[in-house]
Formats: C-alpha cells, sequence, structure tokens
C-alpha cells in the first residue's frame, strides 16, 4: 500500500508490576501491527488477552501499575511513548479518539448534549456562538441524530443507549481524528441497534478517511467491519491477516478453533469447543502460552516459545506448525 | 412431535406504570401481552427478541416469579397457577433456570457441593451420603470431577462456574430449564463449550430447554424451534431451519439484516432497519411494529394482526400473509 | 473486561507504597495496639477478683479520703492511684469498673445487634407493609435523641446493669436495621437468592442459609463499630445517675461522683476513669475500622 501508515506500532510491551516490582505481569508481549488511514483493525481476544492494554498503550491511558517497556508507537511519524502526558493529551481527543463500551461512563450526566459535544470545538478550535451550535449539529447530523436542534439541550439520561453510543461517537468526532479507538462499542446495545451503529461507524469512516481499531471479541464484528484482523492470546498477537484470509485459512489453532466455536446463522453443525479456559496471565505456560488447549500440540510447543512465520499470503502467525508446513513446501 | 412440556397461553402481564392517588393504576406497562408458546419434551424452543420484549418477564411468570394479569400456563397438562402443597413443591422440582451471570448465580459463601444440593435438600429427606452421591453424578454430567464439591465458587472460572449452575438445574428429577440468556457471559472460546455441552445433556437425559437470547445465530443453533417476540408479542414462531430459511415477518427479518456475517463474504449492504423499540408504556396502534416497518400498510396502523399459520410450519403475526 | 477491574487493583497497591503507604502501614498495625489495650482490659476484667487490692466498693481500711497518687506528696504506695471521697481505692474500682464497661458494651452491642439484623433483614427481605412499619419506627427512633430516650427508659424500668443494656440495645438497634436492610435490598436482586426461591425453598430457609451469611461481615464490622458507642452512653448514663447504682464501680459514676471535687484540684478521680474510657473506645474503634478494611471483599485479596 502506497499511503502513508497513520500508526506503526512495533514490538510493543507493557507489563505491570505488582507487590513493589516483584511480580510482573506481561499483558502485552511484542505487539506489532500497522494501519492506514481508511482502514480498520480488527483486534480479537477473550477477556484477558491483553487486546484492552494494547490500546491504552497507544493513548498512553494505562493504569499507575502499568509501564510500556519496550517497542514503540509511531502515530503519525512520531513516537507516542516518548511523549510526555501533557502533549498526549493534546493528541488524544484531536487527533485520536476513544470510543468505550459503555456510554454513560463517557458523559457527563450534569451536562447537556450540546455542552458535552461543544467542548473540543470551543477549547481546540476557539468556536463562539453560533458557529459553534451549527457546528455541534452538523456533528450530531453526523451520528443520525434526528431533529439536533431539539436534542442537544437534552441530558443523556433522557437518551437511548444506542442514541448515548451516537453522542460519543460525535463527542469523537468533534476533534476530526485520524484514528479512532472503538472498545467493545456495541457490546450493550441491542442487534438491530449495533447494526445500525456498526453501518454508521462505516458510513464516517468513507466520509472521513478516518483510520479505525476496533477491539471486540465477536468474530461476527470482524467479519462485518474489518479489513485486517490481529487475534491476541495471552499478551501476544497469534495471528494476523487481511479478514479474508484470516477467515478462508486460519493459520493458528487457536484462530481456527474461535472460528469453529462460533454459531453460524442457520447450521448446525456442532460447534468446535476450545477446552480448558484462558490463561492466567500471572502465571502462563511454558513454551506456546496457548499449548494446554491446543489440539495440534506438538512436543516442541512446550517448551519452545514459536517465533512469527510469513506464510506468504500477507498473514503472519506464531506457531511452529507453520515451521513444518514451510520448510516442507 | 411428542407431547408438549409447558403450554403457555393468552399469558399477559401487565405492571402499573403510574398510580393515581386513589385506586388503581392510571397507565400499564404491557410486559407480556397475549404470548403463546409451547414447549415439548426433549426439545429447546428459542425466545428471542431485543430488551424490552417481555422474554424475561415470560420467564418470570413460568418460573412463578411473578403471577400472570390473565392467561394460562400448563405444565405437563396441569395449570401450574392452580397448584398448591406437593404438586407445587413437584412443579418446582421439574422446572429449573440457569441465569446469565454465573457470577450473581452461586452464593460467595457456600461450597459447591452445597449449593448443587440445595434443591434436594428443600425437596427430598435423602441422607447426607445419597445426596453426596447424586451431587457427584451431576458433577460428572456436566463435565467436572466430583472432588470439586468441598471448594468455593470463587476457585473457578465463568465457563465452569456456569457449568455448576447448569449441574444444580439438573440434581432433581428437572424436565424443562429455563436458560436465561446462558452464554452471553461467556468468554467466547468458552460459550462453544457450554452450548455442545447443554446439547449432549438434552440427548442424553431428555430435558426440554426454553432458550432466551437476542443472538440469533446461537439461539438458532441450539433451538429446534423458535420464537421471535416485539414488544410483548409472539410475532413469529417456526422451527429453526423454516425461521432461518425464510423469515416472513419484517421484524424477523430485520434480525436477520442485523445478525453479524459468519464470513466477511456475507457482508450485506442493506441497511439495517430504522428507529428504536418504542417504550411499552406507549405502543404504536395497530401492528406493534408499523413505525419501524419497511413494509408497512395503511391497515398495520389500525389493525392488530393475529397469528396465523405461515408456509413450511409455525405462525406468523403480519398483515402481508392475510 | 476483566483486566480492568484487576488493573485498577494493581494501581490502589501501588499508590499504597507511596504517600499512602505510611497511613496503610499504621492502619495494619493499629490492630495490634488495639488488641493489646482490649486483650489486657478483658483479662483485667476477668481477673479483677484476684488483681484488684480491695474492695472497691468499701473504703480501704485505714486509708484517708482524697489521697492523692503514690507519686504525689501525700500519696501511699498501699493505694497507688489515690483514693476517692468515701476512702475508697481508685485503682480497685478501676479494675472492676472494666467489667461493667465490657460487660455493657459487649451485651448491648449484642442486644442492639440481634434486635437491628433481625429487623433489617425482616424489612428487607420481606418487604411491604412489614417494611414500611419498621422503617416508620426506626425513623421515629432516629428522631429521638439517644441518650435522653435511654434517661427516659432507664428513669421507667429502674437502673440496674442488665436493665442499662437492654436499654441501650434497644436504642442503637435503629443503625443496626437501616445498613443491613439496605444490604438485603441488593442481595435479594443477587441471582442465587432467585435460584433459590424458584427452586422453592422457603423464606426462613432463604434468610438462614442466603440473607444472614452474607450480611455477617456488615453486621460483625457494624458491632465492632457500636461497642465504643455502647460504653460511651453506658459511661453517660451512669454519669447522670441513671446507669448502674452506686455503690457498683462503674467509669461513668467514678465521673459522676468526683464532679463537685473536680475543682478542688482532685484531678486524680476524674483523670483516670476518663483516661479509661479514652482508652478502651480508641481501642474498639480501631479494632472496628481493621475489621472493616479486612473483611471489605475489595480489598481483602490486596
Amino acid at each position: 500500500m502506497a499511503r502513508d501508515a497513520v500508526l506503526r506500532v512495533a514490538d510493543l510491551q507493557t507489563h505491570f508490576f505488582t507487590f513493589g516490582g516483584a511480580r510482573v505481569v506481561r499483558a502485552v508481549d511484542g505487539v506489532s501491527f500497522t494501519l492506514h488511514a481508511g482502514e480498520t483493525l480488527g483486534l480479537v481476544g477473550e477477556s484477558g488477552s491483553g487486546k484492552t492494554t494494547t490500546c491504552l498503550s497507544i493513548v498512553g491511558l494505562l493504569p499507575r501499575a502499568g509501564r510500556i517497556v519496550g517497542g514503540s508507537v509511531l502515530f503519525e511519524g512520531a513516537d507516542l511513548t516518548r511523549k510526555s502526558q501533557r502533549e498526549l493529551r493534546r493528541i488524544r481527543g484531536r487527533r485520536i479518539a476513544v470510543i468505550l463500551q459503555d456510554p454513560m461512563a463517557s458523559l457527563n450526566p450534569l451536562f447537556t448534549i450540546f455542552r458535552q459535544v461543544a467542548e473540543p470545538a470551543f477549547f481546540h478550535q476557539h468556536l463562539r456562538g453560533r458557529s459553534l451550535r451549527e457546528r455541534v449539529q452538523s456533528l450530531l447530523r453526523a451520528v443520525r441524530i434526528p431533529s439536533p436542534e431539539w436534542r442537544m439541550r437534552e441530558y443523556p439520561h433522557q437518551m437511548s443507549g444506542g442514541m448515548r453510543q451516537r453522542i460519543v461517537g460525535a463527542i469523537a468526532l468533534a476533534g476530526g481524528p485520524r484514528l479512532v479507538i472503538a472498545d467493545e462499542p456495541t457490546t450493550n446495545l441491542d442487534v438491530t441497534i449495533q447494526a445500525q451503529y456498526l453501518d454508521l461507524l462505516k458510513d464516517i469512516q468513507r466520509e472521513t478517511g478516518v483510520a479505525l481499531i476496533f477491539v471486540t471479541h465477536n468474530l461476527g464484528i470482524v467479519a462485518k467491519m474489518c479489513d485486517r484482523v490481529a487475534v491476541m492470546y495471552a499478551g501476544k498477537l497469534v495471528e494476523q491477516a487481511p479478514v479474508r484470509e484470516l477467515f478462508d485459512a486460519p493459520k493458528h489453532p487457536y484462530t481456527r478453533a474461535l472460528l469453529g466455536s462460533m454459531p453460524k446463522l442457520g447450521s448446525k453443525e456442532p460447534l468446535y469447543s476450545i477446552r480448558g479456559h484462558p490463561p492466567n496471565l500471572a502465571s502462563l505456560p511454558s513454551g506456546c502460552s496457548f499449548h494446554p488447549r491446543c489440539p495440534d500440540v506438538m512436543p516442541r510447543c512446550m517448551t519452545e516459545e514459536p517465533r512469527d512465520f510469513r506464510p506468504g499470503d500477507g498473514s503472519v502467525a506464531r506457531c511452529w506448525l507453520l515451521d513444518d508446513v514451510l520448510t516442507r513446501s | 412431535m411428542s407431547s408438549p412440556v409447558l403450554e403457555v397461553r393468552a399469558l399477559k402481564k401487565y405492571f402499573p406504570a403510574r398510580r393515581r392517588l386513589f385506586g388503581g393504576a392510571a397507565t400499564w406497562v404491557k410486559a407480556v401481552d397475549g404470548v403463546d408458546i409451547t414447549v415439548h419434551a426433549g426439545e429447546t424452543l428459542g425466545l428471542i427478541g431485543e430488551s424490552g420484549c417481555g422474554k424475561t418477564t415470560t420467564s418470570k411468570l413460568i418460573l412463578l416469579q411473578e403471577t400472570p394479569t390473565a392467561g394460562t400456563i400448563s405444565f405437563e397438562g396441569r395449570d401450574i397457577a392452580s397448584l398448591q402443597g406437593s404438586d407445587l413443591m413437584a412443579y418446582r422440582r421439574a422446572v429449573q433456570v440457569v441465569f446469565q451471570d454465573p457470577f450473581s448465580s452461586l452464593s460467595p459463601r457456600m461450597r459447591v457441593g452445597d449449593i448443587i444440593a440445595e434443591p434436594l435438600e428443600i425437596h427430598t429427606d435423602l441422607a447426607r451420603a445419597a445426596i453426596d452421591e447424586r451431587v457427584g453424578t451431576v458433577l460428572e454430567l456436566v463435565g467436572l470431577a466430583p472432588d470439586v464439591a468441598p471448594l468455593f465458587p470463587h476457585e473457578f472460572s465463568g465457563g465452569q462456574r456456569q457449568r455448576i449452575a447448569i449441574a444444580r438445574a439438573l440434581v432433581t428429577d428437572t424436565r424443562l430449564i429455563v436458560l436465561d440468556e446462558p452464554v452471553s457471559a461467556l468468554d467466547v472460546s468458552v460459550r462453544a463449550q457450554i452450548i455442545t455441552q447443554l446439547e449432549e445433556l438434552q440427548r442424553a437425559l431428555g430435558v426440554s430447554y426454553l432458550f432466551i437470547g437476542h443472538d440469533l445465530a446461537t439461539v438458532a443453533h441450539i433451538s429446534h424451534r423458535i420464537a421471535v417476540m416485539y414488544l410483548g408479542k409472539i410475532v413469529e414462531t417456526a422451527a429453526s431451519d423454516a425461521l432461518c430459511a425464510r423469515p416472513m415477518h419484517p421484524y424477523t427479518q430485520a434480525l436477520f439484516a442485523a445478525a453479524l456475517p459468519s464470513h466477511p463474504d456475507d457482508r450485506t449492504e442493506t441497511k439495517a432497519i430504522t428507529g428504536e423499540v418504542p417504550s411499552a408504556l406507549s405502543l404504536p396502534s395497530g401492528c406493534r411494529f408499523h413505525p419501524r416497518c419497511p413494509s408497512a400498510m395503511p391497515v398495520c396502523s389500525q389493525i392488530e394482526p393475529v397469528l396465523r399459520p405461515r408456509d413450511g410450519g409455525g405462525e406468523v403475526a403480519c398483515h402481508l400473509y392475510d | 473486561m476483566a483486566t480492568i477491574p484487576a488493573n485498577t487493583r494493581l494501581a490502589a497497591r501501588r499508590t499504597a507504597s507511596g504517600w499512602l503507604g505510611a497511613l496503610v502501614k499504621a492502619a495494619r498495625e493499629a490492630p495490634l495496639m488495639a488488641v493489646i489495650i482490649l486483650g489486657g482490659l478483658v483479662l483485667v476484667a476477668l481477673l479483677a477478683d484476684l488483681i484488684a487490692p480491695y474492695d472497691p466498693t468499701l473504703p480501704v481500711k485505714g486509708a484517708e479520703m482524697f489521697v492523692p497518687p503514690f507519686w504525689m506528696e501525700g500519696g501511699s504506695v498501699a493505694t497507688p492511684l489515690g483514693t476517692d471521697f468515701q476512702g475508697r481505692d481508685i485503682l480497685s474500682r478501676l479494675i472492676y469498673g472494666a467489667r461493667v464497661s465490657l460487660v455493657v458494651g459487649l451485651m448491648g452491642t449484642l442486644v442492639a445487634g440481634g434486635i437491628g439484623t433481625a429487623m433489617g433483614i425482616l424489612s428487607g427481605y420481606v418487604g411491604g407493609w412489614v417494611d414500611q412499619i419498621i422503617m416508620r419506627v426506626t425513623d421515629a427512633w432516629l428522631a429521638l435523641p439517644a441518650i435522653v430516650f435511654a434517661i427516659f427508659l432507664a428513669a421507667m424500668v429502674g437502673p440496674s446493669m442488665w436493665n442499662i443494656i437492654v436499654i441501650l440495645g434497644a436504642v442503637y438497634w435503629t443503625r443496626y436495621a437501616r445498613v443491613i436492610r439496605g444490604e438485603v435490598l441488593t442481595l435479594r436482586e443477587r441471582d442465587f437468592v432467585k435460584l433459590a426461591e424458584i427452586a422453592g425453598a422457603s423464606k426462613l430457609r432463604v434468610i438462614k442459609k442466603h440473607i444472614l451469611p452474607n450480611v455477617m461481615n456488615t453486621a460483625t464490622v457494624l458491632a465492632s463499630l457500636t461497642v465504643g458507642v455502647v460504653i460511651i452512653a453506658e459511661a453517660s448514663l451512669s454519669f447522670l445517675g441513671v446507669g448502674v447504682p452506686p455503690p457498683q464501680p462503674a467509669w461513668g459514676l467514678m465521673l459522676s461522683e468526683a464532679r463537685p471535687t473536680l475543682m478542688a484540684g482532685q484531678w486524680w478521680l476524674t483523670v483516670f476513669p476518663g483516661a479509661c474510657i479514652l482508652l478502651i473506645v480508641l481501642a474498639t474503634q480501631l479494632f472496628g475500622d481493621w475489621l472493616r478494611v479486612r473483611l471489605d471483599p475489595q480489598t481483602r485479596n490486596l
């Protein structure tokens, strides 16, 4: 792709230090990916896989115990891991926007919709009076809020869940971001409202060319929304591929298992169940972290950690199976 | 199809929304408004709908957590409203429930064995040894080792907790389990385990399920028949395959359109239906779906459609098929 | 996602090593001090007959009235903390007084906790008009000044230690009822309670097996924080002459009896019982605070 990368994450490592540094939890361990303008990356994983920590590392919102110990986050050419909190604050909300799962947590119940949507335009673009009102209305129209001139005088509690999540979207768009990170934004929404919201995000992306990171555990959302997919397991990226390659020819057994365990509409085929449950990051299995649950486990998986393999179709996977496949062919 | 286990007829549940100063309620929330469903022996009926459609109220009525405003619920041929004494206890033994959140459904201060044994302690006077044996049996049924009985719930993961909840539901001579979104709170890789386990248990024990959910793919996978609910009413019922092959009610079609694709090639460019579920306080006239319906006709805002037999079996309530 | 609460917990742990560290450390060591004070007092109360040098109700033979503590001029080692206006040994009276304070404090709390927990559970779990009545009664109770109410009751039934216990229990149960009721209201909505009801468990069984075990933490913490309040109330009642009747030695009564001489320079009559009250209340509060932190499931795993 000739376009410039909006975001280039290289070998990102974020650890949590507990008990005064006596215990180290490798929440994110060597994550790399690149995101171009107008592209959507799906960051897939189960709870505790490190997908949320990866996003928090990018925007510099890690909790106190967490620290980026290695790698770089290049956003528009500048390394965000070297920026001060002050500089990051300027970037967040303007160049990078974040949409979280619970819209109520992102909205202040005491302020009107107008005040909350107007804030970035007021402080960053110094709009006042009528031009400010028009800007807010156009933002609300962009997220398909009906009759924005009335709605903007209301308070968050007067709106439905879907409507609130749109408001959060409007605030995210207010600064004209190049990158939007959406962390499971539709988990609390009903199916038809979820579909509306996903359609809306796609429309906005088409109009503005914003790059999107979609954090989710739902492969259906990935199939609907994403161009590329990165699958995380126990803090590591186990597979990364263009969305069609991932669904057609998953390389990592974990990806295969995830796809097999997803019920398909109108199919009664038995679901594939992965045995066991996700590991505790504080005490990971030796070798490949997935080996105790892996259906294709080999002796070397228990001792040696697999490296990245590139089978040539644009995908990257961390699995010893590929080593054999590659050497044989 | 075998004999019906559960038959719900014209079930209604109205909640008072605003009360007058004196006397009765001024407005009613019609949470459940004339619902008919049937669950046969050894069958799974999926009840699907969005939040506020009344599916949870329906399950509460079946579980005797609420009393119906009108209508009947019969279990194995007997109206459960008339059950008393030992008959009532027999019903409570035969019908169990598994809730969505496995962290809330197991008491943090009880041992797993005691949690599972509770229905037995309530309903039988079995000796401790017999209870322990039965607990061990159901633990094995759901794929856990019998020696986990003395542990406390916090030592288990979400999926294991849900297995414990299922074990408890099976410990008596259960014939019907209400599954209220039993996998929604679980990790994806664990969901398939639980679904598969439930399917296996049904094959082995012949127990019936009422599976309540909002995810079409999951409900369609586990259910033999599906009932689609919208604003307190069943709008369409059909065998799972028939419904997936040809959803007829515009709301069912909208649910299918909104369902997430299982492959990037299945992406549809059809737009999701607009609008949101209206408040149950002020129901639309005529067909409740008509304000959001893409094929609404003048008649839809005047006359409420009734369930009629549809092609391929089942029933649909829509003027398009009059 | 599950990682978020875990992370914030880790974060909380980190700050503890900073400026909060000293505070947290102090709180951790507090029970040691509290346990030493409380344990000492319990021991003294139990062994009062053995360790008290004199009968607390009778004047010390051969000793005068208002003998000062031994280190002062005119003091005597025979009566190390001095004697009171009747020539009774202050130390012996303090030692026996510990009995009264502890018995009234613990029993009064037990009575208040028993009534309050029962009422709170009844109110929260049964609901409806039962809830209405109990809550209106607690409203009325809370509107009355506790001490005035206690004086009124004490004046009606007459002063005795056991009456005081019942009276203080009857005065202080309302705070339990309110807190426990709130707890029960959230418990009632938990799925495991619903599951028990659906399985056909009787109300009594649900209360016994599911509600009570889950409110015991709260009740225990509340109890440890109430003991001090009850002890002060007992001292106040005794001070006002409607508590433990003389000549029984109670700290509050000692204060009361010493009041006329407060300005006359015989400070040891008031300072020692006052210090004892301060010490025991402080110790119970510290212990209660520590217990609250320990039993709080949010912080227990740190």
